[in-house]
């Protein structure tokens, strides 16, 4: 499993960036942590842009370690940065082509024009001028070229952070194209909860330059003992597909491993894999089912782990069925009225569910 | 005019013109490296290489005349160098002025380079790193391209300044007809001799010439800073 293999550390005045950690050969791999916490450093030195120490392997060669230090141009790796930095002297196709061109012909796994229909491009290829271009199409542009070096390894250090919600919103569906239907690991740098849990496999948690956790997604995200868990946006990720569709309320069941959840209707066909998002704060615990309510989604959970979280709060941990986790923050005063204790069968209420 | 401009004349404003081409070309030679060398070091003695390149900005003319005239004569380091090597003494020949223009004109074409190197920043070449480009391959590609106004202000600034140049020239290369004595020089001859209206017509001239190639070097220059943003 350990596909890229990395222990970095650099010194940047008072920062001390001491990483380590190892990443599966599929999916997303994002690196998550506050502002100042490393992970667009630890980005640059894997992509060699900053010379740090320490060892990095990918796929069983070594890019750098005590006696090795590949330069960026050989190494096999796409890169997306925060601004598209097109090449304004080159026109949007050139600026497409600049890397498809160094590369050998018999390396070029991807074509132009398949990555002109990805991403959407067919209609700003032909601009001359990449500063014509809005934001958002200059940032797909800048994916495309980075994807038509054929990379190993593709890294993106926030590519959506210096865009508007609209733009974001425009680029997400091709990011997610990307990672279902190519089979090029990504390293996603990323201070955005809603990015990471649309898009992330595999998550590294990083904090003052140091990874405080790394492992899948799912089991990452609802480990109470991580800051991550507390946030507000704190919630669970849930891999489902569509089973049915009750055209008469416009409502769509998803099914997972563990049960089944109603949402608005999703207008896809039957057996498409979608994700889903539940937030701890849209979660709440009965101890029997309850009559008479409108929550349409109630689920059968056993309590994990409950955790206290500032005065008046708790973090509940819930599995359903065998493997899916749900977290539900409620009162510290409900856990005492109701006595939940870990190991309990409750009933989960789920307010809401964002498909992602 | 060719009943005004004596065949001296006409031969001091080639000579010019040859020795602002030529001072110029190797002056990019020069400049390109030494600003790329400037734009991205941080090593300490960059402050050192930086005000010795600014140094015939703020230098008389004649100061760098004087003690290149000096270096470069039978008895200098530089004269014996290259009487060694069988060229023979630079002051007062033609390769002696392009040495002394080169130098004097150093700055004005180093600094316009170096700012536009400056100013495209690491990103572009970092970028074009990631899309395996050489280190070679990035200034050729990249960094050339985005520097372009950087380039065309250097050559501008390079060839006036060469054109306009008196003090180094006279210093260094004399007034020797078709060897050394270039426009201003010649000027100056004829107006040390009373010839007012041989002056006129050379001065005159300059001011035409200058004004002309300024005003399309600036237009052009203008559709090519365009064209690199």
């Amino acid at each position: 499993m350990s596909w890229l293999r990395v222990h970095l550390k650099m010194q940047q005045g008072s920062f001390e960036l001491d990483a380590q950690f190892s990443a599966p050969p599929v999916g997303v791999t994002a690196l998550f942590g506050p502002s100042g916490s490393g992970k667009s450093t630890l980005l640059r030195c894997i992509a060699g842009l900053e010379h740090g120490e320490g060892w990095l392997r990918v796929n069983g060669e070594p890019w750098q370690n005590e006696t090795t230090f590949m330069p960026v141009h050989k190494r096999p790796l796409g890169y997306v940065f925060q601004e598209a930095s097109l090449f304004p002297h080159l026109s949007v196709r050139a600026n497409l082509e600049y890397g498809y061109k160094r590369i050998a012909a018999a390396q070029r796994k991807v074509q132009p024009e398949q990555v002109i229909e990805w991403l959407g491009l067919d209609r700003i290829i032909g601009r001359g001028d990449p500063v014509s271009l809005s934001g958002g199409e200059r940032q797909r542009v800048a994916i495309g070229r980075a994807l038509l070096v054929s990379p190993e390894l593709l890294l993106m250090d926030e590519p959506l952070s210096a865009l508007d919600t609209q733009s974001k919103q425009e680029i997400l569906p091709y990011l997610e194209r990307l990672h279902r239907e190519l089979q090029i690991p990504m390293l996603y740098v990323s201070h955005d909860m809603g990015e990471v849990a649309r898009l992330a496999d595999h998550l590294v948690l990083l904090q003052n330059g140091k990874v405080i956790a790394s492992g899948d997604v799912h089991e990452t995200l609802s480990r109470l003992d991580l800051p991550i868990a507390h946030f507000d946006d704190a919630g669970a990720v849930i891999e489902a597909a569509v089973a049915q569709q009750d055209e008469k309320y416009h409502l769509t069941r998803l099914d997972f491993a563990g049960g089944e959840l109603w949402v608005s209707k999703v207008e896809q066909p039957f057996g498409t894999k979608v994700r889903a998002r539940v937030l701890a704060r849209d979660v709440s615990i009965a101890t029997q089912a309850p009559h008479g309510s409108s929550i349409n989604n109630i689920l059968n959970a056993r309590i994990e782990e409950i955790r206290d979280e500032g005065a008046d709060k708790v973090m509940v941990r819930l599995r359903v069925g065998e493997a899916q986790q749900l977290l539900a923050r409620i009162t510290r005063r409900s856990r005492d009225h109701l006595a939940l204790v870990e190991g309990m069968y409750v009933c989960a209420q789920v307010k809401s569910v964002a498909l992602m | 005019m060719m009943t005004v401009l004596t065949p001296e004349d006409l031969q001091a404003v080639t000579l010019t013109l040859k020795l602002a081409s030529i001072t110029t070309l190797v002056l990019l030679c020069i400049a390109t490296p030494l600003a790329w060398w400037l734009a991205h070091s941080r090593s300490w003695y960059k402050g050192l290489v930086s005000a010795m390149v600014a140094l015939p900005l703020v230098l008389p003319p004649t100061v760098l005349g004087f003690y290149l005239l000096l270096m470069m004569g039978p008895q200098g380091m530089v004269g014996e160098i290259t009487r060694a090597i069988g060229i023979g003494a630079l002051p007062f020949t033609f390769a002696g002025l392009v040495v002394g223009s080169v130098l004097f004109s150093l700055p004005f074409a180093v600094q316009p380079i170096q700012n536009a190197f400056e100013a495209m920043g690491k990103r572009p070449l970092e970028v074009a790193a990631t899309l395996r480009a050489t280190p070679w391959d990035r200034f050729i590609s990249v960094a050339l391209p985005l520097a372009r106004p950087g380039f065309l202000t250097a050559i501008i600034l390079a060839f006036a300044h060469t054109v306009g140049e008196f003090g180094v020239v006279l210093m260094l290369g004399g007034s020797i007809p078709g060897e050394t004595q270039v426009l201003s020089v010649a000027i100056y001859s004829h107006v040390e001799a009373m010839e007012y209206s041989e002056a006129h017509w050379l001065a005159g001239g300059m001011v035409l010439f200058s004004f002309l190639v300024l005003l399309g070097l600036y237009r052009v220059g203008g559709n090519w800073a365009k064209g690199a943003r």
